[in-house]
């Protein structure tokens, strides 16, 4: 893998248009998504079933069902251009560049497979890309473990050895991807991760499962990691101790992570900026305070007015009028104008673009048009 | 607590275990305590809220109350009459009085009958009207005070949102004109916008009909909003139980505590302050001895594992399950049941 | 406040299952033959007596036994008898009456046999199953090992004690066929009501203070009956092959009697100077049960993905 100073962001999306065929006609999930992921920030995309959240990261993922097509638009991963990369191509750049949290951890662990077997699969698997890492890693391990009896100081001798030649036996190879693996476990707060190995999903609970997912992403040091609704199907106690590992991760490691959420609880909670997704455009862009103290878009305006609040009562019930529109007959123009109270003329005939208003903070509006 | 006079509804130390049978002869070898001694009361017009996490029991009791499941042990009063131990025939007249919505709005509605046939249904079951025009006029106006339209009623559930759908689920309740309604999670399924839709709306049909509530939900917020009093569960007991500006402006119980600071706050300016609950739910076969929240508390003293604090009121209105008056600023207790 | 309506027309109303159905039939032909077979041999049974008088099966023309009029297959064989007279597109059977006629006349028979016991056995699967599925405790012990017995018993081997013992006509045909087949549909509705009663909408119904009988025959019945259709639809090919069978070894009311096994038994001592005796009531039984079989696997593929909806 070379060496490449990556300046820009670390992802880039610009007027994502992708479309699924199905049987009652075609569903126009996507209509032009443009957003940016800077260098280990963290990023929360948010909004309601069906705006598009999921199958946008699905889309940089390269994990869209045979009936989507990329009707229009750019997808940029660390430089590269996914949407002109081969399946193979794109297998790969998920297991080194990219990596995804999914909701719920139960279907997506096999439960006749012990956990270790399931996280040494990810190394073992194509074991030439994680040599040196694992290597490395062991070489820290044995430096920090203090005084080196003679059978320490031999094994740092093959180390240096296979680091130099580049090439490792097989068992070598699971031997340090063990330790590489404990160390993760450890690293997202697993009590007794040697013994975690040899358990199976079921005799774990849920928020242990959900960790267990997070190590299996991070075990690739990702450049980028996905977490979609990686909370939603946890008890709010256990979701306050993922949401905790998640803002003491992100010191740790060197991954910028896309927090894709419906709760904008959780995304005032750990993300650094936010973008609002509604009906297949972002609409509302913004740094995290900015867009909680001043929300410009009438959708994240009504939103963030007509969630409950723990802290507060509100003394008079806001809400959203109307419900979520059909994607297979999107409404015309700005797809939000059918609900929108501040709706005028032209906003059903032209698609507002996303414009930068103030530094930092752009919004999809025909209000703020000059 | 418990005040004969106003209470709509009433369960005195309320018992829901599930035998776990296994072994030669399929005996039960162990019990899933889900509901473990539940005493609480709803006021006549009022919203309680019920509220705790997964595996505390609150589904199991809403279920318990509605009779959809045979209570084990302890008694439901709903008008002053015992209604646990009621066979089939004598307890249809407060199966029409009382109604459950239920969280899932996408598996509530059979979805071979239409919107008007489901509506109609409780009607003829309970013979609220007498011909079928009254039937008919009847679930029109249902339907409008659900806020749907009139061209619903030939529909069939899957042509509908989920929020829709919830609507429906509701005037399905009302049809049989209850003055008790059982809202097992109603919109924790739904979308945040629709959420609000339908929360305004059942706080409007309470208010224009008189009705009663039993709120079940795992999301605070929620509940501050909608409810009047709140009971939080813990492992199959009630652990607290005051009005809800009480309860989360003076919290007493250690879980209550807990449970509050967890839930994240939509303000930026206020992160960082969750407090984390170590450990996990323990599960309701293996339930610890005297205070069951003690393998998480860390106010637990020796006492607390071997006597099992009552429910105490320790002001106005205001209940707790806990051997301490905590004060949790100060991080010190005093003594509370001797 | 009424809401703002959006736009559902392609998943509303009943035009958009046809249109999901022909978008089905456009992807898998083989569904579309069985459909256009299991058709047109219900047609044909329909209009039979428009084609074929209904007491042709009984007369007898001695001297054109085993003709072969039709100029278009050389059989090859020597004595292929060219009796004078009228064509006979099929040839004809050991009593002079044309094949092709005397097909045509039993196609009904074996489908009216098929869709009674077919009837018969769903209605009492149902019954027996759902109520055996609902109630549970001691009712549906019971029921389960009356149906196991009647499942141990090897099938065909009861049809024919029956028939021996009790006379072969047809009605003790449709019964016996009928007794061997009730079971599987005991079991099928049995598990099909099984697991609907545990979901959330009949839960709902109990608490809105319907009563068991409601739920079941209104709400869980109603829901749980394609499964019961599709193995109907397959079983009436499976019904025919058996009756087909039992007449073929004999146990036919009169060996005149009009139905394509009983046609087919006169020819197994004809099959190398007449096979066309044993052939074209034997192709018959085939396309006609394949169409009915493939028609239910159509009906699942069509039906099953909306009761996931």
């Amino acid at each position: 893998m070379t060496l490449k100073k990556e300046e820009g962001p670390i992802l880039n999306i610009s007027d994502l248009r992708v479309t699924f065929h199905t049987y009652a006609g075609d569903v126009k999930a996507l209509n032009g998504v443009d957003l940016t992921v800077r260098k280990g920030e963290v990023l929360g995309l948010v909004g309601e079933s069906g705006c598009g959240k999921s199958v946008t990261s699905l889309a940089v993922a390269g994990l869209l069902p045979r009936n989507a097509e990329f009707v229009g638009g750019t997808i940029t991963l660390a430089g590269a251009d996914i949407l002109k990369m081969s399946r193979e191509q794109i297998r790969l750049r998920r297991l080194t560049d990219l990596a995804m949290v999914f909701q719920d951890p139960m279907t997506y662990l096999n439960p006749v497979l012990t956990i270790g077997s399931q996280i040494l699969e990810i190394i073992t698997q194509e074991p030439q890309l994680f040599t040196s890492t694992l290597v490395r890693h062991r070489l820290e391990e044995i430096q920090s473990e203090g005084k080196e009896g003679p059978a320490l100081a031999a094994e740092r001798e093959r180390l240096l050895s296979m680091s130099r030649t580049g090439k490792a036996g097989r068992r070598e190879v699971n031997r340090l991807a063990r330790h590489y693996v404990i160390s993760i476990l450890r690293k997202v707060r697993l009590p007794n991760p040697a013994k975690v190995l040899d358990m199976y999903p079921f005799e774990l609970s849920g928020g242990m499962r959900q960790r267990v997912m997070i190590a299996m992403a991070l075990v690739r040091r990702p450049k980028l990691l996905l977490a979609d609704e990686i909370t939603t199907a946890l008890d709010v106690t256990v979701q306050a101790q993922i949401l905790q590992l998640l803002r003491e991760l992100r010191n740790e490691i060197d991954a910028s992570i896309i927090l894709i959420t419906h709760d904008l609880a959780v995304v005032a909670e750990v993300c650094d900026r936010v973008a609002v997704m509604y009906a297949g455009n972002i609409v509302e862009l913004a740094d995290v305070d900015e867009l909680y103290s001043n929300p410009l878009h009438p959708y994240s305006k009504g939103l963030l007015a007509s969630i409950p609040r723990v802290d507060e009562v509100r003394t008079q019930q806001v809400s959203i009028g109307g419900s979520v529109p059909n994607l297979l007959f999107p409404p015309s123009g700005c797809r939000f104008h059918p609900r929108c109270p501040m709706a005028f003329g032209k906003c059903s005939q032209v698609k507002p673009p996303l414009v930068e208003v103030k530094p930092g903070h752009l919004v999809a509006c025909l209000l703020y048009e000059e | 607590m418990v005040s004969e006079t106003t209470n709509l509804l009433e369960t005195k130390d309320l018992l829901k275990w599930f035998p776990q049978r296994g072994g030669f002869l399929n005996r039960a070898q162990s019990y899933l305590k889900a509901v473990d001694g539940v005493t609480l009361g709803v006021r006549k017009g009022e919203t309680l809220g019920l509220v705790g996490e997964s595996g505390c029991g609150k589904t199991t009791l809403g279920r318990t109350i509605m009779r959809l499941t045979e209570p084990s042990g302890g008694s439901v009063k709903f008008e002053g009459n015992e209604i646990s131990k009621l066979r089939r025939g004598a307890l249809k007249p407060f199966r029409r009085k009382m109604q459950m919505v239920f969280q899932d709005p996408y598996a509530s509605l059979d979805p071979r009958q239409s919107v008007r046939s489901a509506l109609v249904e409780p009607m003829r079951i309970h013979k609220i009207t007498r011909s079928r025009k009254e039937s008919n006029d009847f679930a029109e106006e249902l339907i409008d005070k659900v806020g749907l339209n009139q061209d619903h009623l030939s529909r069939f559930p899957h042509e509908f949102s989920g929020g829709q759908r919830q609507r429906i689920a509701v005037a399905i309740a009302l049809a049989a004109r209850p003055s008790f309604l059982v809202l097992d999670e109603p919109t924790s399924s739904l979308d945040v916008s629709v959420q609000a839709q339908v929360l305004t709306l059942l706080q409007d049909l309470k208010q224009n009909l008189g009705l009663t509530y039993l709120f079940i939900s795992h999301n605070l917020a929620v509940i501050r909003q909608m409810c009047d009093r709140t009971a939080v569960m813990y492992l199959g007991r009630v652990v607290e139980y005051a009005p809800t500006r009480l309860l989360f402006d003076n919290p007493k119980h250690p879980y209550t505590v807990a449970l509050l600071s967890s839930v994240p706050i939509p303000d930026p300016r206020k992160r960082g302050q969750l407090a984390v609950l170590s450990g996990d739910v323990p599960n309701a076969i293996d339930i610890p001895s005297g205070c069951r929240f003690r393998t998480r508390c860390e106010f637990a003293t020796d006492r607390c594992s071997s006597v099992s604090p009552p429910l105490v009121e320790v002001e106005k209105d205001h209940w707790v399950e806990c051997l301490y008056d905590i004060d949790f600023s100060k991080r010190s207790k005093m003594e509370l049941v001797a | 406040m009424a809401e703002k309506e959006p736009d559902r027309s392609s998943q509303t109303g009943r035009w958009a299952d046809t249109r999901y159905m022909l978008h089905l039939f456009r992807q898998n032909p083989i569904v579309l033959a069985g459909t256009l077979i299991s058709a047109a041999s219900v047609i044909i049974a329909l209009i039979s007596g428009l084609l074929v008088s209904s007491t042709y099966w009984n007369h007898i023309t001695p001297s054109a036994s085993l003709c072969w009029n039709n100029q278009l297959i050389d059989w090859h064989i020597s004595n292929v008898y060219n009796c004078g007279g009228p064509v006979y597109p099929l040839g004809t059977d050991l009593y002079g009456r044309g094949l092709l006629q005397m097909i045509i006349v039993a196609i009904p028979v074996d489908l009216q046999i098929a869709f009674e016991v077919v009837a018969s056995a769903m209605i009492i699967g149902i019954v027996l199953g759902g109520v055996a599925a609902y109630m549970g405790g001691a009712v549906d012990e019971i029921i389960l090992r009356v149906t196991d017995i009647f499942l141990a018993v090897p099938g065909i081997l009861l049809a024919i004690v029956l028939l021996v013992v009790l006379g072969r006509t047809i009605p003790i045909l449709t019964t016996a066929v009928l007794i061997t087949w009730w079971p599987f549909y005991v079991r099928l509705a049995r598990s099909q009501v099984l697991s609907e009663k545990e979901k959330l909408y009949v839960e709902r119904l109990r608490a809105t203070g319907a009563g068991g009988a409601r739920i079941l025959f209104r709400h869980i019945i109603p829901n749980t009956i394609y499964p019961l259709l599709i193995q109907g639809t397959l079983d009436i090919g499976a019904v025919i092959l058996t009756v087909s069978a039992l007449m073929f070894i004999g146990l036919t009311p009169d060996p005149k009697y009009p139905e394509l096994g009983n046609l087919a038994k006169q020819g197994i001592q004809y099959i190398f100077t007449a096979p066309w005796l044993i052939l074209f009531p034997g192709l018959t039984l085939l396309i006609i049960s394949v169409g009915f079989n493939l028609l239910g696997d159509g009906i699942r593929d069509v039906f099953d993905p909306r009761l996931r909806r």
